[in-house]
């Protein structure tokens, strides 16, 4: 069963945020890294760029497939997890821990109302 | 003991294999010739061995690989049939593999005979008008064909049209074609049986369509018998039909594309008209067009003018070159012997890769799942879904335990709609002997799943390598041997 | 019926076991009528294998071939010599009737073959990674060309006209695909305009690409345009003579991006342009960016290094539309050509190669210079290619050439009209003095 921590906020692409001020970290959740299995590649966006909600900012590969990363808040990049580059494997590892993907600046926190909660999430991943 | 050192780790400074003879013309210092900034500073360090441990190392490298020479190949959509010997002495013959591309054409007519000849055949064999020989592979002449779709477009001022349908049970490189012509790729959905969902077709089609790309058998290796209304609908729509002609081997004699209504056609001479794919190629990917795409061939065409074979240049809206020259012209005098050697009864090729399909889904449609219930063409889809619910056993576990038994496994995980798809093509040059010990082995794996799967989830046992780390391999790849 | 071994009896029994009475019951349930072919096939009756042998004979007996031609054309197909072993191994039945190495615990042969030659093309070009082979030395450059726009976004690359001319048609089909616009530098005579050059590369300019020696056989100035190209953010791409390299500085020692070469001359039949060997090697940043199959080294459950089809998220059978290319197949035989070949003539063996080419080369161009009414076109320094200016046009001697079975150099007169009369001649080690003073010869005795 895929762990799906409370408290942090979810898309139906299976991102992940959590907020801190306005500053939302973002990673996949548990469930994907499960799906796509062994992650060996995450390709990260430049600090700086500028994101609206729902835009493509990276791709995590694993040894059979791709998956294309969209964030699920507008915003500035303010911060990205080098450490993916050396250990893609953290993503499969520590999905809501180290293997973190992005932090955004968020331009419209009422973004994150959209979004699911983790028993919304928990209930989206059982139709899939 | 069962890794090969690299050639690499067998070098030791001063071997030599080949040895050149001195020069017979006055030497000038290189420094007087070329000058020192474009000079090499170190030589490549290309490894350093004698000729009887090169030969070794490669012929111990050759008996760690499966061929088709070694034992059966059923790798679905490949077509892995025999390569016959002749047609390797043909593209050694002094007036093909020793003529230079550049000749004057008047040096060398037989080639541009051949070409021409050949063209013929294909027109025949596929019901199309013109071919031309420039594509390498079948991804090529994909991408050759897509291109002629754009050009006739364009050439009609119909600049709107920037979308390509591909059914979902399509190959990769369908996709992939239509993105690196230019082209939005609108996927629609398959019947569970990989024939295209008509009404799904109707809702996509529109002014914006260029074409629409299929495979016939699908990838299932299935007849779509609805080929003809699938050509009116795009065609109402003014787009054009392409034909990946992967899976021609089922039908030739049997059914050309170009009575189906295609209007672009590519064919894999490397898998029907058996010429060797050499691990991973070279192949020859031609590509038929109906008169209406004639003029935008790429250059040059080989024509006939009077009794002589000319390269003709000047064709103004051709869609440009593919190749460095004439395509993969060792390939196609290969499959031009191949053609020799059956004429019109190319039609049996095609009958007996279709014996040879059914009668192994036959055997194992007791065993595994089938992907859709009906007589098959050249090659039958599987699946080992419920072996997998049962007792864990997947489709992977399954190809690898085959390795043990000396075959190749069939294709795995494609096409896509198909779940645990395992995807078997005999091809027409094996023996019932041959189907019976795969179908055999195939039994086996299944009642070894049952029993004992733990044994199948951990095979292969026999080959000199076990099951590779390939998230290791994409993580931290080590793509080249640097001395240390 | 001449390679399908089914009896029959057998086919009778297999029929039974299927249960049906024919093979026209399985078509029949599958093509509709309407689509059926209703008669044979229009091919001449098959022939015997001795038959076909013959009928290809008799087809290509009058073609001028390089056994009984002495051949001085070029232009990206290249008469070296091919050691006699390198034959066995492409006839091998492992290798030759193999195909892409998808289960690697049987296919450790080719994908360690192809492992080895992705090193020795390194090593060559100098540059950190290279993929299996692509299908010749233009499209290599075309998805180069291809793999610049992408990495830079931008939409327009700037080709030497000294390119290969069919390389640049390729390029240039290439890039109407994806709506890029192809500008060709302008030639000061017989190598690039550097002046003009440098006000085509432009900030929008995604890349530059150059031969090296060019067309014309001539070495262009790739230290000062590499300056150039990279000055304004573009990505550098160079084609290559994998032949030259035995000599010439390696591209990645200059500031290549991405190195193209038509591999041909690595101990691959000339057969009349192709089946030939696409080369792309390229800067470890741009791992992901590269089409094509790569083998990687790792590991198998015993521990033991092995070898596999990696990097695999690019390509089209994964990322489809958005792969990197659409190409899944490569030139793994041609490949094993040029890697038993620079295993034959290893380290010494290229530099003998191209030593020997490039004195060989020069001494006919020397020759051909003293004749009345020759003179050597071009003023660079060249390798093994160089162009003349003839008394007459170019095709007009090469037919008096022929008759003395001599095939003459390329004529520039369709794709170069600014050097009159001109050709272009290569000369490899293969060449013998007395070949050359025939040819020198021959040219004299032009009418």
């Amino acid at each position: 069963m895929a762990n799906v921590p409370a408290g942090l906020r979810y898309s139906k692409e299976h991102e992940w945020i959590k907020v801190e001020g306005n500053v939302g970290t973002i990673g996949i959740t548990d469930f994907a890294q499960h799906q796509l299995g062994d992650v060996v590649f995450v390709e990260l966006p430049p600090v700086g760029r500028v994101l609206k909600a729902h835009e493509q900012f990276g791709v995590v590969e694993s040894v059979k497939t791709v998956s294309d990363l969209y964030t699920p808040v507008a915003g500035k990049v303010v911060a990205v997890n080098e450490a993916l580059e050396g250990a893609p494997e953290t993503v499969n590892t520590s999905a809501y821990e180290d293997g973190w993907i992005v932090k955004i600046e968020l331009s419209n926190p009422g973004d994150l109302d959209a979004l699911l909660d983790a028993a919304a999430y928990e209930a989206h991943i059982k139709e899939d | 003991m069962s890794t090969l050192p690299l050639i690499f780790e067998k070098s030791t400074a001063g071997k030599r294999a080949i040895t050149f003879p001195k020069a017979d013309v006055p030497v000038t210092p290189v420094e007087e010739l070329i000058p020192a900034e474009l000079l090499r500073q170190k030589p490549a360090a290309l490894p350093e061995v004698s000729e009887i441990e090169a030969i070794r190392h490669f012929t111990q490298l050759s008996r760690r690989n499966h061929g088709v020479d070694v034992d059966f190949y059923p790798l679905g959509s490949c077509t892995m049939k025999y390569n016959p010997r002749v047609n390797e002495a043909v593209a050694r013959a002094p007036g093909i593999g020793f003529t230079h591309p550049l000749q004057p054409a008047e040096t060398v007519q037989g080639n541009l005979k051949l070409l021409h000849t050949m063209e013929q055949w294909l027109c025949e064999v596929t019901g199309m008008d013109r071919m031309t020989f420039q594509p390498a592979a079948g991804a090529h002449g994909e991408l050759t064909g897509v291109l002629l779709i754009k050009k006739y477009h364009e050439s009609r001022g119909d600049s709107d049209r920037k979308k390509v349908i591909v059914p979902d049970s399509a190959h990769g490189t369908n996709p992939a074609t239509a993105a690196m012509a230019g082209f939005e790729v609108v996927v629609v959905k398959s019947n569970p049986d990989g024939t295209v969902d008509l009404d799904a077709l109707r809702q996509v089609v529109g002014p914006d369509t260029a074409g629409l790309m299929m495979t016939n058998p699908s990838t299932l290796g299935l007849f779509d018998p609805n080929a003809k209304q699938i050509a009116d609908i795009v065609h109402e729509a003014g787009g054009l039909i392409y034909y990946d002609g992967a899976n021609m081997n089922a039908i030739m004699g049997y059914a050309r594309p170009g009575d189906m209504g295609f209007d672009v056609v590519h064919l894999n001479l490397h898998k029907t008209f058996s010429t060797p794919h050499g691990g991973g190629g070279p192949g020859s990917g031609p590509v038929g067009v109906k008169k209406i795409l004639e003029p935008f061939l790429p250059v040059p065409t080989v024509e006939k003018v009077g009794e002589q074979f000319v390269w003709d240049w000047d064709r103004p809206q051709s869609i440009g070159k593919l190749h460095g020259f004439w395509g993969n012209f060792g390939v196609v005098a290969r499959a031009y012997a191949y053609t020799l050697a059956y004429g019109p009864e190319l039609k049996e090729v095609s009958e007996y890769a279709v014996l040879n399909a059914n009668y192994v889904m036959a055997h194992l449609r007791k065993y595994y799942d089938l992907a859709a219930d009906r007589y098959c063409m050249h090659e039958c889809v599987l699946s080992a879904k419920s072996l997998k619910n049962e007792v864990g056993v997947k489709t992977l576990d399954i190809a690898k335990r085959l390795l043990d038994e000396g075959v190749h496994p069939p294709t795995i995980y494609f096409p896509l709609i198909v779940e645990e798809a395992i995807m078997i093509e005999p091809t027409e040059t094996e023996d019932k002997a041959t189907l019976d010990r795969f179908v055999d082995a195939m039994i086996r794996i299944y009642k070894e799943a049952k029993e004992d799967p733990e044994r199948v989830k951990s095979s292969p046992h026999t080959t000199v390598v076990g099951r590779l780390d390939e998230a290791l391999a994409a993580r931290k790849p080590n793509l080249r041997y640097r001395a240390e | 019926m001449r390679y399908i071994p089914i009896t029959q009896a057998d086919k009778a029994a297999m029929l039974r076991d299927i249960g049906v009475n024919s093979t026209e019951e399985l078509f029949a349930a599958n093509i509709p009528a309407d689509v059926r072919l209703q008669r044979p096939l229009n091919l001449p009756a098959a022939l015997t294998e001795m038959e076909i042998l013959s009928h290809v004979r008799e087809l290509t007996s009058s073609n001028a071939n390089l056994q009984e031609y002495t051949c001085f054309l070029g232009g990206g197909a290249y008469d070296h010599y091919i050691p006699a072993a390198v034959d066995t191994f492409i006839s091998r039945g492992e290798f030759l009737t193999a195909y892409t190495p998808y289960q690697p615990e049987i296919s450790q042969g080719v994908l360690q073959v192809i492992y080895e030659y992705q090193s020795m093309v390194c090593e060559l070009t100098g540059m950190d990674l290279s993929n299996a082979s692509m299908y010749d030395g233009a499209s290599a450059m075309a998805e180069a060309a291809g793999m610049v726009v992408a990495q830079t976004g931008r939409k327009k690359v700037v080709i030497a006209s000294s390119v290969h001319p069919n390389y640049r048609r390729v390029v240039k089909t290439y890039m109407h695909g994806i709506g890029v616009e192809v500008i060709e530098a302008p030639l000061d005579h017989c190598e690039l305009d550097l002046n003009k050059l440098s006000s085509l590369i432009t900030d929008d300019v995604a890349g530059f690409l150059v031969q090296q020696p060019n067309f014309l056989g001539h070495v262009e100035q790739v230290r000062a345009i590499e300056q150039m190209v990279h000055a304004r953010g573009g990505l550098f791409v160079v084609a290559v003579d994998p032949v030259s390299l035995g000599l010439l500085e390696a591209p990645g020692n200059y500031g290549a991006d991405i190195v193209v070469a038509e591999g041909q001359a690595l101990g691959n039949y000339i057969s009349f342009g192709g089946p030939y060997l696409g080369m792309m090697a390229t800067r470890e940043k741009f791992s992901r960016r590269i089409p094509g199959r790569i083998v990687g080294a790792t590991v198998d459950t015993r521990g033991q290094r092995a070898f596999v089809l990696t990097l695999q998220a690019r390509e089209q059978h994964i990322r489809r539309e958005k792969a990197t290319s659409n190409i899944c197949s490569n030139q793994a035989l041609n490949a094993l050509a040029a890697t038993v070949y620079l295993t034959l003539v290893g380290k010494e063996g290229l530099r003998e190669v191209a030593g020997l080419s490039l004195q060989k080369a020069h001494y006919a161009a020397s020759q051909i210079a003293k004749l009345p009414g020759y003179s050597i076109a071009c003023k660079s320094p060249f390798f093994k290619e160089f162009t003349v200016s003839c008394p007459k046009p170019a095709d007009q001697i090469n037919r008096e050439l022929l008759g003395k079975k001599i095939l003459g150099g390329i004529p520039s007169s369709v794709d170069y009209p600014h050097i009159s009369n001109a050709m272009t001649l290569a000369v490899t080690e293969k060449r013998t003095r007395a070949e050359i003073d025939a040819l020198v010869a021959a040219l004299g005795e032009v009418k």
